[in-house]
């Protein structure tokens, strides 16, 4: 548990970047509500 | 394991800002939701002309009229430093004004469904009769055009969208059909657009191969567009359809979509059907995507630089049997981002380029050069979206580091020498790895690269079917002609058992 510990969180991800699943995975135990996550692709 | 020769390639430009103006989506949402906003007048305000677009050297590079070492070392801004000459043809196209594309777009039309005015029809017909690309045959299918108030009729009473030429009407595309949003007016422009510059591509490809149309076996079409109806909004078949206007009477063909991915799984799909000996020759084709134009364009008003996306992207690649005289394509070790392989950066990365070269027993060292996302990156980096080019870079090195193949200091100049300059539009599928193939084979031909690898990636996420993302990659190298690969022919085993029974034969006579 970190400093996202009960917090809630917007993931946006990049496509050429850090896509948002990834970000979710990698932050799955910090104790964050993930409200909305998704990954945009402006290229 | 049969090889693949890339026969030939061509590379277009639309140069369409005023389509780009009314029909990209982002400047389109903007007027719909807003209405006239000061972003919507800077824009209209700040259009690049055809000559000024001629002269931006990206696009000299994606026609083939500039080389990619010139433009590394190009000054920047290149907006600022455009080029003192901008040909309209360069040896893989040319760069076609906006007039003359909503000529072809009629001229692609079967529906009657693009209606032109007639001076404009008119003038239209004068400037493409002067086109070495455009057959009587081609040109009987340009319409005389309408008289202005009938296309006026159409747009204020039946659905139509005006089409623009110097701010004034001059045309219109109608709708296909009464309710089917699939049929309406701006989904038809759009894949009329697309269509268009496929055809064009095609034709400087059979220019540029010497084939005559009637050659053509099959196409393969890889745009963003969806051509169907409402029962089957993607029903296809784009292929076909180009195949016909340019004559490929002998051509069957297939439309193959994964995003921005599209044109590399096309490639693949092409080539294994080359490969197998299904297809003779195979051209694998792309027209631009209308929404895409002036997508960025929000970020480009706000810091007072011209709105660089108004040209549609096209290109076409012929594939057939390995000769020797062409480079190839590897079928042997393609990337594939499968369903586990995980979506962060550098699980892509090891699946599109480390999984096929260890397949092979390369290194990264062995591949002269990368081509992933090649957009120009100062269209990118206003709009915050980074060097893109130079990030797939990165990334590549990073995996290099962490496989122990390329010592960490060593990264800068890496990506330096295996990376190439973003120089084509954000137009999605157009930007994502085949725009270096021309090029690349030029190269090869000449003996400056003995390997590239080419490599697409698309957003399936934005169909919000999935979160995952796809990708694929291929390797050129240089042709070597059927038996002199490492394949065991026929002649190769004769010759072996004739050494052996030789070699016995001294054995036994002492």
């Amino acid at each position: 548990m970190g400093k996202l510990a009960g917090k809630k969180v917007l993931l946006l991800g990049e496509r050429d970047g850090v896509a948002a699943p990834a970000m979710e995975e990698s932050l799955k135990n910090c104790g964050a509500d993930f409200v909305f996550s998704v990954t945009e692709c402006f290229v | 394991m049969a090889h693949v020769a890339i026969r030939g390639y061509s590379y277009c430009l639309n140069h369409t800002p005023e389509l780009g103006l009314h029909y990209g989506n982002t400047p389109y949402t903007e007027l719909t939701s807003h209405g006239e906003t000061e972003f919507l007048k800077g824009l209209a305000g700040n259009l690049q002309s055809y000559g000024e677009a001629c002269c931006y050297p990206p696009n000299q590079v994606f026609i083939g009229g500039m080389e990619l070492d010139d433009l590394a070392v190009h000054p920047s801004p290149m907006y600022r430093n455009r080029l003192k000459e901008g040909p309209r043809f360069g040896k893989f196209g040319e760069i076609m004004p906006e007039n003359e594309f909503l000529g072809l777009m009629d001229i692609c039309d079967v529906f009657d469904l693009i209606w032109l005015e007639e001076g404009f029809a008119s003038d239209v017909s004068a400037a493409l009769a002067k086109h070495h690309l455009f057959s009587d045959r081609i040109m009987a299918r340009l319409e005389k055009g309408h008289p202005l108030p009938e296309i006026d009729e159409e747009i204020s009473r039946h659905g139509a969208l005006p089409l623009y030429f110097h701010g004034k009407i001059a045309g219109c595309c109608r709708k296909g059909h009464d309710i089917d949003e699939s049929l309406s007016a701006h989904v038809l422009l759009e894949n009329l657009a697309s269509k268009a510059g496929s055809v064009l591509a095609l034709l400087h490809l059979l220019e540029s191969t010497g084939l005559s149309p009637s050659d053509i076996d099959y196409v393969i079409e890889c745009s963003e567009e969806a051509a169907g109806d409402m029962n089957q909004r993607g029903g296809g078949n784009f292929a076909k359809a180009i195949a016909e206007i340019a004559g490929c009477v002998n051509a069957s063909g297939f439309d193959v979509r994964s995003f921005c991915a599209g044109p590399v799984n096309a490639m693949i799909a092409g080539a294994t059907q080359v490969a197998s000996g299904a297809r003779p020759n195979v051209v694998v084709l792309a027209g631009g995507a209308v929404p895409k134009l002036f997508m960025n364009s929000r970020d480009h008003i706000k810091k007072e630089m011209p709105p660089l996306e108004d040209c549609l992207g096209n290109f076409a690649v012929l594939l057939d049997p390995d000769d020797g005289s062409c480079p190839v394509m590897r079928v042997d070790a393609l990337g594939k981002h499968s369903v586990g392989a995980g979506s962060s950066p550098q699980a892509i990365t090891s699946a599109l380029v480390l999984e096929p070269l260890q397949k092979i027993g390369l290194s990264f060292a062995d591949v002269d050069k990368f081509a992933a996302e090649l957009q120009i990156p100062e269209i990118t980096v206003p709009a915050g979206a980074g060097d893109v080019p130079t990030s797939n870079y990165k990334m590549i090195a990073a995996l290099a580091v962490m496989k122990g193949q390329l010592k960490k200091e060593e990264m800068p100049a890496f990506v330096e020498q295996k990376g190439i300059p973003g120089f084509a539009h954000t137009q999605g599928h157009i930007p994502s790895g085949v725009p270096f193939i021309g090029h690349a084979c030029e190269a090869i031909r000449e003996g400056r690269y003995g390997r590239v690898m080419i490599i697409g990636k698309g957003s399936l996420f934005l169909a919000r079917l999935t979160n995952l993302s796809d990708g694929a990659s291929f390797l050129i190298e240089p042709g070597a002609g059927p038996g002199l690969r490492g394949e065991i022919t026929k002649d190769d085993v004769r010759e072996a058992i004739l050494e052996v029974l030789m070699d016995l034969s001294k054995g036994l006579t002492g």
